[in-house]
């Protein structure tokens, strides 16, 4: 599918927040490529560094936050080194983010159509009655009924669910080359979250869009990505194909993730299952960061692993993982 | 009805206030006059019945929009408020004005670059502007603009032009000179007021999602900062402004009488010297009026700007 260079690649990327307290660091060396119309699920618990992977794609890290290393590759180029303006035109327009909280990404005070308007006007010179035929359409694509009236009404008027739709319609407005989403169906109920997934997985394969997925959800992940990254403490520590990563996790804390979910169709499952708490980011020690919780955790997990590759295809950060069995 | 209470309750207290603070009779009446000449002002006045009957009489007169004749002009008190009433309006909503133009964008400002040295120095004077005693901030400002620099003229309206019969200052040069001191005067409290609620809510605003996500959008920032945060930091400033508005009527006493500015203000200032209290409780009753107007006219803004609370008005 692939040809040659992929719409994303992201190497080392180092993201730290450099609080009064010491460093934060959010996501501390994270690789991975996304190729054009492909679907990768980053799956960890809260607070591994999802989200804020994320922001520093589209350059949105909030202060005291900052990326300190690595390269955004997008199209082959490196983001990092572009200037304000031109990473203004790529955001919303090549590459669109929907966010984890649907209540809130929606200005309370402005309508509908003047903030799907905004966005098309921002990136394109048509006039108005286009850019609010588009957004009428992407609002008819993510099944909001009767999209013309509902243009003109407010946030409030809509329900959770209907909010992140809209959400949805406005990153597809300008029909981008990548797609960021961070959890945008925890909110939804099963049939319309169905509907968003097919609609998503239609439109990677149709238009060649790149999507990363963010979520908590391992049902959502395995009937749609092709890849999965598993993140824990700021870093991946598994990565691979969907199949291979679900039906055959070799890291400890994968693992421990599809152990506790009772059958690989039932949903909604958080992952947070695993006894013991994620560490605080804060000044981490040294070793593996997932060593208080590991039940396979010796001497040799006090100095850090670094990932490597464990199969053909599969990458892994841990000094023992799980090739033994099929598991 | 809420509000006719409130008016009729301030009527009741007004005019017992009135009558409590001294007797008109010692200012008007020639000292060396005999005691047969001071009954019959007395009389004349009404003062000599009991108090609840002068207060029934004023109830009845008010309702027909009679309150009384001035004791020093003779003329009705109402009419002469009236008659001040376009200056201090125009200095308030001069006042007013000031305070927005100056006031939201100094603080937008600060609250989007809370660690700039300008925004310190916004801050700073701001806290000048609700400290300093407006009366020592107008004589300073007569001091420098019209004494050593002799820039602005210090007192008076200049010349008006007749608006619908109602003369006005801010339509010609000189009024507008003549305008502008004593509405900076009036309006510096506002002003940092203004400054210090457009900073909260700025600084409360930008950490919003709903910004980030505006950026997410790839919005230029001066659409964000004009539409986004603008019109969410607007909903309080209107609210407060608006309840202020009756503020800066009743304070322009001050300004008013610093500044030689022929409104109400000085007219109420005046009237108290020469304890003429028709015209003290006519003022003191308009002023009412004012407030309550005041209050429903911000509710109507209120619901225009936030949409949230007009559906639910809608609704109910
Ligand atoms: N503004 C901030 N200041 C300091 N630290 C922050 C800030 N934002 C995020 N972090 C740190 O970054 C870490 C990762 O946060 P992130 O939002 O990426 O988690 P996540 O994986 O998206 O979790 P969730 O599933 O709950 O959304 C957090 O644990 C937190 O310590
Ligand atoms: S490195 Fe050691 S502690 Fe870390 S996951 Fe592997 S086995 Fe567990
Ligand atoms: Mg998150």
């Amino acid at each position: 599918m692939s040809d040659g260079v992929p719409t994303l690649s992201v190497r080392d990327l180092r993201t730290h927040f450099l609080t009064k307290a010491g460093a934060v660091k959010a996501v501390d060396g994270v690789s991975f490529d996304v190729a054009k119309g492909r679907i990768l699920g980053l799956v960890g618990e809260s607070g591994s560094g999802k989200s804020v992977t994320g922001f520093s794609i589209i350059g949105l890290v909030d202060p005291p936050g900052r990326v300190v290393g690595g390269e955004i590759r997008y199209n082959g180029a490196n983001l990092l080194d572009l200037d304000d303006e031109a990473m203004r035109d790529l955001r919303g327009n090549r590459v669109a983010m929907i966010f984890q909280d649907p209540m809130m990404t929606l200005n309370p005070v402005l309508r509908i159509d003047t903030q799907m308007v905004e966005t098309v006007l921002a990136h394109h010179e048509v006039d108005k009655a286009t850019a609010l035929a588009r957004a009428r359409d992407a609002l008819g694509r993510v099944g909001i009924p009767s999209p013309e009236e509902r243009l003109h009404a407010y946030p409030h008027q809509f329900s959770g669910g209907m909010r992140q739709r809209v959400a949805i319609a406005i990153a597809l407005l300008n029909e981008p080359d990548l797609i960021i989403a961070d959890e945008p169906t925890t909110a939804l109920d099963v049939t319309i979250q169905g509907q968003i997934l097919f609609e998503a997985q239609k439109l990677c394969r149709e238009t060649g869009t790149a999507m990363i997925w963010i979520t908590h959800d391992l049902a959502v992940v395995a009937g749609l990505a092709d890849e999965i990254c598993v993140m824990y403490a700021g870093r991946i520590v598994e990565k691979g194909t969907v199949d291979e990563v679900l039906d055959r996790p070799i890291h400890p804390y994968t693992h421990g993730l599809i152990g506790s979910v009772p059958s690989h169709n039932s949903r909604g499952r958080r992952l947070t299952q695993i006894p013991g708490m994620t560490p605080s980011l804060l000044n981490l020690p040294p070793g593996c960061a997932f060593r208080e919780r590991c039940p396979r955790a010796d001497e040799a997990c006090l100095a850090e692993p670094e990932i490597a590759e464990a199969a053909a295809g599969r990458e892994v950060r841990c000094f023992h993982p799980h090739l033994e069995a099929g598991a | 009805m809420q509000s006719s209470l409130v008016v009729l309750v301030m009527s009741l207290l007004v005019f017992i206030g009135v009558n409590i603070v001294g007797n008109p009779v010692d200012m008007l009446i020639n000292p060396e006059a005999d005691q047969e000449e001071i009954d019959r002002v007395i009389s004349d006045l009404g003062l000599d019945r009991p108090v609840h009957e002068q207060y029934g009489y004023f109830v009845f007169n008010a309702l027909k929009g009679d309150l009384g004749k001035s004791f020093i002009y003779g003329e009705p008190a109402l009419k002469l408020i009236v008659q001040h009433i376009p200056a201090t309006l125009e200095l308030a909503v001069a006042a007013l004005l000031m305070a927005i133009v100056f006031g939201i964008p100094l603080g937008v400002y600060a609250g989007l670059k809370p660690d700039s040295k300008t925004a310190k120095t916004i801050m700073a004077t701001s806290i000048l502007g609700f400290s300093l005693p407006t009366f020592w901030v107008g004589i300073m400002m007569i001091m420098v603009f019209a004494v050593q620099l002799g820039v602005l003229p210090s007192t008076g309206r200049g010349d008006t032009v007749d608006v619908l019969g109602v003369p006005m200052s801010f339509l010609t040069l000189d009024g507008l000179s003549h305008l502008f001191l004593p509405a900076l005067n009036l309006s510096l409290f506002k002003i940092s007021l203004v400054i210090r609620l457009s900073r909260a809510g700025t600084r409360e605003i930008v950490h919003m999602d709903y910004i980030k996500f505006a950026r997410a959008k790839g919005l230029r920032q001066g659409r964000i900062v004009m539409v986004h945060l603008m019109k969410n930091i607007m909903i309080p400033v209107v609210t407060v402004l608006g309840l202020e508005f009756g503020g800066l009527v009743a304070f322009s006493t001050v300004t008013e009488t610093v500044f030689a500015w022929p409104g109400m203000g000085k007219l109420i200032i005046d009237s108290i010297h020469n304890l003429d209290r028709p015209v003290v409780v006519a003022y003191l009753m308009i002023v009412v009026l004012l407030f309550v107007t005041i209050n429903l006219v911000v509710d109507v803004l209120y619901s225009v700007l936030d949409p949230r609370v007009r559906l639910q008005d809608q609704k109910s």
